[in-house]
């Protein structure tokens, strides 16, 4: 007993040498708060299995990024998530399960919190370009119970098709592997995607499975809504589920 | 020619926000920038029209530098109001969706200037003016840095202005309280390195030998969201006269870092700076000292250690490996305990004065601002177990939880601490009303019941419907069956948060009036109450 008094004793004069010095308070507080985050962040680099080997994933084509851009513009994270949790209920609801490797090309991640509205991790092939363009546009018109804000407005947007290899540049500075043909022919792809009549073979070649034609029912214009659409008609369809397989304690 | 310098600073920065709205390379940058630099050559006029700095003249110079907390305090009414009357808007939204007012006013550009209006302005002008005015008393000295002060709180007006006119243009980042885009964040940065300055700078003046408990949280708070924002912000913009950029993290290190960022947000921002106000204003309000000396030490050191690892339980489930959502999981449950050594040590300096609660609507504020404090530390580590959490993430009861924590608990002490300050800043004897205090409590109190316990059922409820399954094997209800079922709800919870609204114009009302010196004819609070009858 009178050990353990004098022991908390001990760490209280101890503290009153922190409490009467700011730069001690101020370094062991910051050294106290900088563990946690470095046990739990910095293995996620360099543990292997945090994200799966699997084939088919590759970087977004430029109109695909360009739509992301437009999800992310109009916050759309705050209703949908794009992550499908490994439950019996969301499997057969929205898919298999997201894997780490679906958002490897994502800076920043979007997969988001809330289900305002459905998950959209697989909502790529779907439905029809021309189910999109309607439901964007007037979402109550097709889902009579739906909270979602219309976005009519994108349909009547021109893309800016500034910037776009630029993009792609930022974001191999950041990791996401474009080549310097896919950086130089940016602009190309961007355009051949949405453009029916365009000869898409080099985009495939660059971007397998790519999904090309006219987005938004106006083949005379490349809108803010074909972009957003090609996007969604994308996601979670990337990654080759045959050859997958899941190895124990892979997660 | 006080003010010399500072005109020719801003009228600097003013140029060259003219030169990035003239030269943008995209149009939301340079909308963006015609914002910023209006804000700017305002700033300069009024700059030049006082040179002298007269405007200030109501502190002495070798006083208490008191002039910018009383900004402070009406910069935190007001954007409380902002960010609260934004709320109730997108509550309707969700409610009435015809409501939406694209593109500027949908839903997805709206929640942002929100969350970021509450936490960042409301809460975040909260924490600047009553950190400044803690420590100066608790130190016995003058603000450090001269002028300082005074750029970290326009600095800091400036930031909301870019994040919430931002916001509306569609500039954002896409992640969760952490919206801003990289211009915005770097004008972030330099302001909050100033604050730190001021703080650090008046701690190492000061009259008295020990640091007091409210300045270890204060300073901790301010330490550790400089960290967050910075890693949580580091990224490349695509060009920089262009609004957009790329975050260095991808994917599963990205969805880590932010929550990393995100939680911590809460636990430092609205935990430890709000603890931090707590342990100066509760015990001078009750007129007793601090309950436990050593437990303030214990959870002081408890909670900044603990509350960083608790990130990942906003990822269970998801594709972040197992052990990263385990370790969040144990130490979020862990973090159970110095919660309530904040809770028990701030009720228990009511120990003695209890009964001023009677007479006291401030002090009963401070009380129902820790009972939803330890209710929303009790409800955070029981939604971080794994099993809780496959039915409550991604429904309501996320939201219910969070504003229990919010408009309870960070709500309610800045309320109490604003109906502390504005008499004693403005030199008035008294408050203009203790009743429309007690009104204020009363509707704020309600508003939170409402809301969380509508957000309750509406988050159960649609975790449930979408896991049921029917006898055959088949799920009963589509997605839009389960929206739909979530109609009344929204109408509920926006009625809830009008009531909480009412309440801070209310304090608004009453805030100006104790201002401008008046002083309501009212029966004092417990005058009403039966005399006390001698026993025969």
């Amino acid at each position: 007993m009178v050990q353990q008094m004098s022991n908390a004793n001990q760490v209280l004069g101890f503290h009153s040498k922190i409490e009467r010095n700011v730069t001690l308070l101020l370094v062991f507080s910051l050294l106290v708060v900088t563990i946690g985050g470095l046990v739990e962040i910095v293995p996620l680099f360099w543990l292997q299995n945090t994200v799966e080997k699997v084939s088919g994933e590759r970087p977004y084509t430029p109109l695909e990024l360009a739509g992301r851009n437009i999800y992310i513009r109009e916050g759309c994270y705050l209703c949908h998530s794009q992550m499908i949790r490994p439950f019996r209920d969301e499997v057969e609801r929205y898919g298999h399960y997201s894997l780490a490797a679906e958002s490897m090309y994502d800076h920043p991640f979007q997969w988001g919190s809330k289900r305002t509205g459905p998950d959209l991790a697989r909502v790529g092939g779907r439905y029809s370009n021309e189910w999109h363009v309607e439901h964007l546009k007037d979402p109550r018109a097709l889902v009579p119970e739906s909270v979602m804000p219309s976005y009519a407005f994108l349909a009547d947007t021109d893309l800016d098709t500034g910037l776009v290899a630029e993009g792609l540049k930022a974001n191999r500075i950041v990791g996401v592997p474009y080549t310097d043909d896919e950086i130089k022919n940016a602009l190309a792809d961007m355009k051949a995607q949405a453009d029916p009549n365009a000869d898409t073979a080099d985009l495939l070649k660059r971007y397998p499975k790519a999904v090309t034609g006219d987005f938004d029912g106006n083949p005379d214009r490349l809108t803010e809504m074909d972009a957003l659409v090609a996007y969604l008609q994308m996601l979670g369809s990337l990654v080759d589920f045959q050859s997958y397989q899941p190895t124990d304690g892979e997660r | 020619m006080k003010n010399g310098y500072w005109a020719i600073l801003v009228g600097a920065c003013a140029f060259l926000a003219l030169m990035g709205a003239a030269l943008g390379q995209d149009a939301a940058f340079r909308a963006h920038f015609w914002i910023i630099f209006s804000a700017l050559a305002v700033g300069t006029v009024l700059l030049l029209r006082n040179m002298d700095g007269t405007g200030k003249g109501r502190d002495t110079p070798d006083g208490y530098m008191d002039e910018v907390i009383r900004y402070g305090v009406i910069a935190t009414v007001f954007w409380g109001i902002v960010g609260m009357l934004v709320g109730v808007i997108i509550a309707s939204e969700l409610a009435w969706p015809a409501l939406n007012f694209g593109p500027w006013f949908n839903f997805g550009r709206l929640r942002p200037v929100h969350t970021s209006g509450v936490v960042f302005a409301f809460a975040g002008n909260a924490l600047i003016c009553t950190s400044f005015y803690v420590v100066q008393r608790t130190c016995r000295t003058r603000l450090f840095g001269g002028q300082l002060p005074w750029f970290v709180f326009w600095g800091y007006q400036l930031f909301i202005l870019m994040a919430a006119s931002g916001y509306v243009l569609g500039i954002t980042r896409s992640q969760e309280y952490a919206e801003p885009e990289w211009y915005a964040i770097l004008w972030l940065v330099v302001v909050w390195v100033a604050y730190l300055l001021v703080f650090l700078g008046t701690i190492i003046k000061r009259k008295e030998p020990h640091i007091y408990v409210a300045n270890w949280f204060y300073l901790s708070m301010i330490v550790t969201i400089a960290m967050l924002v910075i890693v949580n912000n580091l990224e490349i913009p695509v060009s920089f006269l262009g609004v957009k950029s790329y975050s260095v993290f991808a994917g599963v290190q990205s969805a880590l870092v932010q929550w990393w960022y995100g939680h911590n947000a809460v636990g430092f921002f609205l935990t430890a700076g709000f603890l931090g106000m707590m342990y100066y204003f509760v015990p001078k309000q009750a007129n007793r000292p601090v309950y436990s000396y050593r437990l303030s030490i214990i959870h002081f050191w408890a909670l900044i250690f603990l509350y960083i690892w608790a990130g990942p339980h906003h990822l269970h489930y998801t594709a972040l490996p197992d052990w990263a959502q385990t370790l969040g999981m144990v130490f979020s449950v862990m973090l159970w305990m110095p919660s309530w050594g904040g809770m028990i040590n701030g009720l228990m300096t009511l120990s003695g004065a209890w009964d001023k609660l009677r007479t006291d609507p401030i002090l009963r504020m401070f009380v129902m601002s820790l009972a939803f404090y330890g209710m929303a530390t009790f409800e955070g580590p029981m939604m971080s177990i794994k099993s809780v959490n496959a039915l409550s993430h991604y429904t309501d009861w996320t939201i219910g939880h969070v504003h229990s924590g919010a408009l309870g608990w960070v709500g309610m002490v800045t309320f109490g601490a604003i109906y502390y300050l504005t008499p004693k800043l403005w030199n008035r004897s008294q408050l203009y009303s203790l009743r429309l205090v007690n009104w204020h409590f009363w509707l704020a109190t309600l508003g939170i019941v409402v809301y969380a316990a509508v957000m309750w059922v509406s988050g159960i409820m649609q975790g449930l419907m979408w896991r049921e399954y029917d006898s055959n094997g088949f799920l009963v209800y589509s997605f839009a069956e389960t929206v739909a079922a979530m109609h009344p709800y929204y109408v509920m919870r926006m009625l809830g948060g009008l009531l909480f609204l009412m309440g801070a114009l209310i304090m608004a009302y009453n805030v100006i009036r104790t201002i401008r010196g008046d002083v309501r004819d009212e029966i004092p609070m417990g005058a009403e109450a039966p005399a006390f009858q001698p026993a025969e």
